[in-house]
């Protein structure tokens, strides 16, 4: 005796928001109704396991059939099969397109191509999160990628209309896809400290400054990639380190200007030109792909560490960057301020550093 | 050439890829009407056509504008091979050819394969010029409105009902035809599908005719069945009442409001009077008393009428009643009455059939209900051989509707209302059943009634009802400012035996009414139509099932039809005791809605019988169950009976309180009841005791010891009795019933939720009936319990028209499908009305002031205080009011009274309150239309962002909290769906849950193609469901109804009003006492 078929269709679809959170997560049915028992659905309700577990299929199979059109969320609104009022549907997609922050981490910076979806059960093992939301997230990363890659205009704008997600989750796929894109290593030990957060905050000030649409929004070119004029340009910079007045001129007017602002002040002065030396060299070798791909880690071995080591606070890197910016401007002989004032430099290393120092 | 169809294909969306190498789709379309095709051009490469194609005209007969849909294949174009086809939409033309309904079809519709589901939707404008035809020999009835619904549909009143209408096609099953062998599973489904579009079109103008002969314009209650004979066959079947309709031409709802509020009173005297007393001398003054009398003759009761039992006899009672009962309420009223009772049933009995497939009417329309009469006949079926003679099955349902009106007429009732018909097949066997509550109707609303009544009709706005969102009808406030207060109330009248007492065609205990203390009552009343609203109440209903599975032996042809015969009356006679034991442990003693099922396999049969229980008011309070050993001479058996019973009296204690039923129990020893004490005192007595005298003293009470003492033969069926009676209580905030309202609760919120459930229970092994019960049972309860669960975020709610069907698909399977309707209410302004007519008539009195009330705080709405209580002017008047009510009314305590009084106006300030504060509010929305069609959902949200219109659907005649404005024609839709990979998509639960929510979203698409935003009276008739596993295969059809409308939401301080006014509904005849 069993019971062989079992649905329940409302002319306004039924959701659960809890249960979905469970398909989500990737948890079995039987594994659902766990969770739901231990929540005390049951005793809120008067319910049964039956009960419970009939209402749980019925929910999965509901979803199941949602999938596809989640996977283009402007369908949503415009489909016949399933009566789903606004709010709600804003709550499914905006649920389905969430990740987590731990899974986004070993993925981030990633080719979003077949071979890492393959790795994905490494990645369930050491996050604890299970494959089948796993692969859903890595899938929502390589849609969104898939679409965003071809469209021009602002890479948010884009993600936020095509997906219709909320403006924050919309800024956190541009992070995404802009690493992904450009490749950005992202997991070695050295930068384990920083959190998805800390990138997607680089990510935005990159998406703002470095692109092409940071200049010009009308331009052809779109968000994703780096603006190579600008890369090259870049190299210009390297006078800041090959000449010496320059080098040392700079360092007085940074020098002056610290003086007294900060505890760490003579490790600064000490180490300038060691500093100076390592963003300037790393600005200028951005030009190759594969020194783009290395960005943040040699932003963490060139300046974040040695300021680490000496103990300065993130308060101190913002104002010695800030300055070391500045400083710059009113060099004689310094003719690239237009490059200069786009590296942005101090609000990228200032979100580098916020983390060691917490 | 009456007619020009005109069709223009817009644009498709969300097709699928027909071309794998390109990932697109050359689409295009062919328009198909009778044998004209038209064809769009190609759209090449896209997934989005445009095809923006010219209107394609086809000039047809209107006949055929009737019975043919408007057919639109969506097709790939392919160079070299064949064409795909992607899907088809059917379209209904009907609507458009009543100039009452919708005027234009546009908008997306779902494109349909029956072996792919849904396959994108397709953007379509059709519109229909119609001609002229005054030929007398016609073959159309365009023109004729139907609709499902099974009341007079709002915004509609009833100038006439003519009666009943039935008609009944046949043809032979393409499924079962030689060809099936080598066409495409896809070919068959649509020959099919498009067979019975036909049909039911055909089916549907064949009644239109038979309506305009008989002089109406419209049928209501439309119903339409599907017999699926299998080789024998494809019967397409329909019943209806034909009326003539009047459209109410206010939209506003004030005007079409008021009038009906302050009418219905004098329109429910004065043309009776007309009619009553054609040649008497009688006008307005006295008729009172001789009214009252009249009204005595007739009276209600349960009644249990088989198919076995004799019809002969029964007519034979037909004169008797015709003139008994005077002896009752005797004196000159006589022979005025006896001329009444000739004239109506002359005027019903000129007509074949009295039956009325309505379940709710007009007040004043229904008098007296006599009970439940049934029909059933087993029948073998055969090949049809004519297609254009269904002569045969024509008969079958002949003799069982003679049946039925020589059931009723021993009841002493000239018409039978809430009418249906229905089959069940299995092989070559087929149960056809009908079933109806017989019942005395006033004539005021027949054809033929005396000349004098319809000239009244014709000039009197009055005599008709309107039937807006708000349930008005009858008011009593205004009988009583007419002097008439001893009218019988509607609250009671209909519970009056019609029947003479001294011809009980069953036995049953009569006493005086309670309500009235004038006539007789039955103990106990069943019956097949909705609660009439003007009846009193006590307490609220429930959901009441009896169900019941019986095994058989396999049998072949005539063989099995005998087995079948043999066991259709032990079946219904458990069945009913079942009902009557469920209904007396809820402490009720009333069941409305009624529907039995019986549903037959090749092992089994199934007996499901749903009612809504409810206290009357008017009726005895009931006894309770007994229990009682065969053999009393154990002890230990004893004990164990003993708390059996306990626990049926714990049960029956636990589900008053529940369900609020206190009746007022001191009432007639002031009104001085003329009922003999000793009967009330052992009723008691009864309830209570234990002891083993109690079984001669049921004997003597009841006569026949059927439905209240339970015999038991040994111990272990103490058990199963205890657990078949005892169903699993509803959770909190949960209430249920078949019916359209809940008594009891007024208050519902906008949020409806409509769903449909579906459950295939395999049973794998052998089993006892009893252990099959146990199964059925249970497997229903449980379905119960898990739509509680789903519906729990509703709560506090009402499920509503919960409708079963039970099937049994294949052996070892049974079949379970629900639909109905959730509906929110208002627990804080939850009226507890009903408790005693007393507080009814108090109720009464401040309704009466709410309108200065209202009218205070709106002037108040701005000031921080909005506090009704602290009105002064509003309170004294209402305590005016309540010192003059309580001079008249003084059978309880007044200080009961009183507490009650001020938690009702509480109640009532409360919902004051919100309707001032909300008057600011509905006066930012400038305009309601576009309100209601967007705001319809749950939630407040404004929903601009979504660009599908949101459709309602419920299978309830209204939609609370709105007004229907327009119905635009009736959705009759026919889908099968068939699949060769059922695990791929998802297994038999996942194949039939995608179909459901498609056969939804198509009856959604193409009402809000007709421009509307609600399906009312919407119902799923057939849903035939059979699986092959093994072969991966599964098929389904499915077959909707309902009517689609225009519904507009009330403002909230208009539905302040409403509540007022379904308040004074149910005031009643406090006031009798004096």
């Amino acid at each position: 005796m069993s019971v062989e078929l079992d649905v329940f269709v409302g002319n306004t679809t039924i959701m659960d928001k809890e249960v979905y959170q469970l398909w989500l997560n990737g948890y079995t049915v039987n594994d659902a109704v766990k969770v739901r028992i231990e929540g005390g659905v049951m005793e809120e309700c008067e319910a049964s396991a039956e009960v419970l577990l009939s209402d749980t299929m019925d929910q999965y199979r509901t979803f199941q059939m949602c999938e596809r059109l989640l996977h283009h969320p402007a369908k949503l609104a415009n489909q016949l099969l399933f009566q789903i009022p606004p709010d709600r549907q804003a709550m499914l997609i905006e649920r389905y397109y969430a990740f987590d922050d731990s899974f986004v981490r070993e993925v981030l910076g990633k080719k979003l191509s077949k071979g890492t979806k393959k790795d994905l059960d490494d990645v369930s093992l050491k996050t604890g999160i299970t494959l089948k939301s796993c692969r859903r997230q890595f899938d929502n990363f390589k849609r969104v990628f898939k679409v965003v890659e071809e469209l021009k205009g602002p890479l948010v704008e884009n993600i936020r209309q095509h997906f219709l997600l909320p403006d924050q989750l919309a800024r956190d796929y541009a992070a995404i896809v802009f690493f992904a894109n450009n490749r950005f290593e992202t997991g070695k030990k050295k930068l384990l400290y920083l959190t998805f957060q800390d990138f997607a905050f680089c990510a935005g000030q990159l998406i703002n400054n470095w692109t092409v649409g940071a200049v010009d929004n009308m331009m052809e070119d779109m968000d994703v990639d780096l603006d190579k004029e600008f890369l090259q340009d870049l190299k210009d910079l390297k006078i800041l380190i090959t000449d010496k007045d320059l080098l040392d001129q700079h360092k007085s007017l940074v020098c002056t200007a610290l003086r007294g602002k900060t505890n760490v002040f003579n490790e600064m002065e000490a180490n300038f030109k060691n500093l100076s030396r390592g963003l300037v060299n790393i600005a200028a070798k951005l030009i190759n792909a594969k020194d783009v791909r290395d960005f943040f880690i040699d932003l963490v071995e060139k300046f974040i560490e040695p300021c680490r080591s000496d103990k300065w606070t993130s308060i101190d890197v913002n104002l010695y960057l800030t300055h070391y910016t500045n400083s710059a401007h009113i060099l004689d002989t310094f003719k690239y301020y237009a490059v200069w004032t786009r590296t942005h430099l101090h609000a990228v290393v200032h979100l580098m550093n916020i983390r060691p120092d917490v | 050439m009456p007619g020009k169809l005109k069709a223009k294909i817009v644009a498709g969306r969300h097709l699928p890829i027909m071309d794998r190498a390109s990932d697109l789709t050359d689409a295009f379309v062919e328009v198909k009407f009778g044998n004209t095709t038209f064809k769009t051009d190609v759209y090449p490469k896209s997934l989005n056509p445009q095809w923006n194609s010219e209107w394609f005209k086809f000039e047809v007969d209107d006949e055929d504008l009737q019975d043919e849909p408007l057919q639109i294949t969506v097709l790939d174009h392919d160079t070299y091979s064949a064409n795909d086809a992607i899907g088809k939409v059917y379209i209904d033309i009907d609507p458009l050819l009543c100039s009452e309904a919708a005027t234009v079809i546009s908008g997306w519709l779902p494109i349909y394969d029956t072996i792919h589901g849904i396959r994108g939707e397709i953007n379509v404008l059709v519109k229909v010029d119609l001609f002229n035809d005054l030929n007398r020999f016609r073959q159309s009835s365009c023109g004729v409105k139907f609709f499902c619904t099974t009341s007079i549909p709002r915004c509609y009143r009833a100038v006439m009902v003519h009666g009943f209408v039935e008609e009944l096609v046949v043809n032979e099953d393409p499924e079962y035809q030689w060809i099936d062998r080598i066409r495409t599973p896809r070919a068959s489904n649509e020959a099919r599908q498009r067979l019975i579009f036909l049909m039911s079109g055909e089916l549907q103008r064949k009644i239109g005719l038979k309506v305009l002969e008989m002089g109406g314009n419209a049928v209501v209650g439309y119903l339409q069945c599907f017999d699926l004979e299998g080789e024998s066959g494809l019967v397409v079947r329909a019943i209806g009442t034909a009326c003539t309709l009047e459209k109410i031409s206010s939209t506003l709802p004030a005007t079409a409001t008021h009038p009906s509020n302050s009418s219905p009173s004098k329109d429910m005297k004065e043309p009776g009077f007309g009619e009553e007393a054609p040649g008497v001398p009688l006008s307005s003054g006295p008729p009172t008393p001789l009214r009252a009398q009249t009204f005595s003759s007739f009276s209600p009761s349960k009644s249990y009428s088989r198919q076995s039992s004799s019809s002969d006899t029964e007519l034979s009672l037909t004169p008797k009643t015709g003139m008994g009962s005077g002896g009752s309420a005797g004196k000159e009223a006589g022979p005025l009455k006896a001329l009444l009772r000739q004239q109506t049933q002359s005027a019903l009995e000129q007509r074949e059939y009295p039956f009325f497939p309505l379940t709710a009417f007009p007040p004043g329309f229904l008098l007296h209900v006599g009970g439940v009469v049934s029909a059933r006949s087993v029948k073998l079926l055969d090949r049809i051989h004519n297609p254009d003679e269904p002569e045969t099955r024509d008969a079958w349902w002949e003799e069982i509707r003679q049946e039925i009106k020589s059931h009723a007429k021993a009841l002493g009732c000239q018409a039978v209302v809430g009418y249906s018909e229905s089959t069940s097949i299995c092989e070559e066997v087929c149960i056809l059943s009908a079933s109806g509550t017989a019942a005395i109707l006033s004539s005021r609303f027949m054809q033929d009634g005396p000349l004098d009544t319809e000239h009244r009709l014709s000039r009197q706005p009055l005599c008709v009802f309107s039937t807006g969102s708000e349930r008005v009808e009858g008011d009593m406030g205004s009988s009583a400012s007419l002097g008439f207060e001893e009218v019988v109330s509607p609250g009671c009248g209909f519970c009056h035996i019609p029947y003479d007492e001294l011809n009980i065609p069953f036995p049953a205990q009569l006493t005086y009414c309670y309500c009235c203390r004038r006539y007789k009552v039955p103990d106990v009343l069943f019956t097949t139509i909705d609660l009439p609203t003007e009846a009193n109440v006590t307490g609220k209903g429930c959901l009441i099932q009896a169900r019941l599975c019986r095994t058989k032996k396999k049998a072949q042809g005539e063989g099995n039809a005998t087995v079948i015969s043999n066991l259709l009356p032990f079946l219904e006679y458990e069945l009913h005791t079942q009902l009557m034991n469920k209904l007396k442990l809820r402490g009720m003693n009333a069941l409305f809605g009624l529907r039995i099922q019986i549903s037959i396999g090749e092992t089994m049969l199934l007996g499901l019988a749903s009612a809504t229980g409810v206290y009357l008011t008017a009726l005895p309070s009931p006894g309770g169950i007994q229990i009682a050993g065969k053999t009393p001479s154990d002890i230990t058996y004893e004990q164990h009976i003993s708390n059996m019973q306990k626990k049926i009296n714990d049960t029956i204690a636990k589900n008053k309180e529940l369900y609020e039923i206190n009746p007022p129990e001191v009432v007639e020893e002031i009104i001085g009841s003329p009922i003999p004490e000793p009967r009330q005192r052992s009723r008691l007595f009864r309830s209570q005791s234990e002891s083993s005298d109690e079984v001669s003293e049921l004997d003597l009470s009841h006569g026949k010891k059927d439905a209240f003492v339970l015999e038991i033969d040994d111990t272990d069926a103490v058990e199963d009795i205890h657990a078949l009676l005892t169903d699993f209580p509803t959770p909190a905030g949960f209430y249920s019933c078949n019916t359209e309202i809940m008594p009891g609760i007024q208050n519902w919120t906008s949020a409806i939720q409509m769903f449909t459930s579906v459950r295939v229970f395999r049973l794998n092994a052998s089993l006892t009936s009893q252990g099959l019960n146990k199964i059925f049972s249970d497997l229903c309860e449980n379905l119960l319990k898990s739509l509680y669960f789903k519906l729990r975020s509703m709560v506090p709610c009402c499920l509503c028209h919960l409708n079963f069907t039970v099937a049994i698909p294949e052996d070892e399977l049974i079949q379970v499908a629900v639909t109905a309707v959730a509906m929110s209410f208002d627990k804080e302004q939850l009226l507890e009305n009903g408790k005693q007519s007393g507080e009814k008539t108090l109720i009464k009195a401040i309704t009466e002031n709410d309108e200065q009330l209202q009218f205070n705080l709106e002037l108040n709405a701005e000031t921080p205080s909005p506090n009704p209580l602290s009105s002064p002017k509003g309170l004294s008047e209402v305590g005016s009011h309540l010192s003059a009510r309580a001079l008249s009314v003084d059978y309880s305590s007044f200080a009961d009274r009183c507490s009650s009084w001020i938690e009702q106006l509480k109640l009532k300030a409360h919902t004051i309150r919100r309707g001032s504060v909300k008057t600011t509010s509905s006066m930012e929305k400038a305009s309601p239309l576009p309100e209601g069609r967007s705001r319809s959902l749950r939630s407040n949200r404004s929903y601009s962002g979504s660009s599908v219109a949101v459709v309602k659907m419920t299978p309830l005649s209204f939609i609370p909290g709105a007004k229907i404005i327009k119905y635009l024609g009736i959705i009759n839709m026919f889908f099968i769906r068939e699949t060769t990979s059922l695990r791929e998509e998802g297994g038999v639960s996942g194949f039939l849950h995608t179909f459901i929510a498609e056969v939804f979203a198509m009856v959604r698409a193409h009402v809000a193609a007709l421009g509307g935003n609600a399906v009312v009276s919407y119902s799923m008739k057939e849903c035939v469901f059979m699986e092959n596993p093994n072969k991966n295969q599964a098929q389904c059809l499915i077959n909707v109804s309902g009517d689609a409308v225009i519904f507009v939401r009330e403002s909230e301080l208009e539905s302040t009003s409403v509540q007022t006014q379904s308040a004074t509904t149910h005031t009643s005849n406090g006031a009798e006492g004096t």
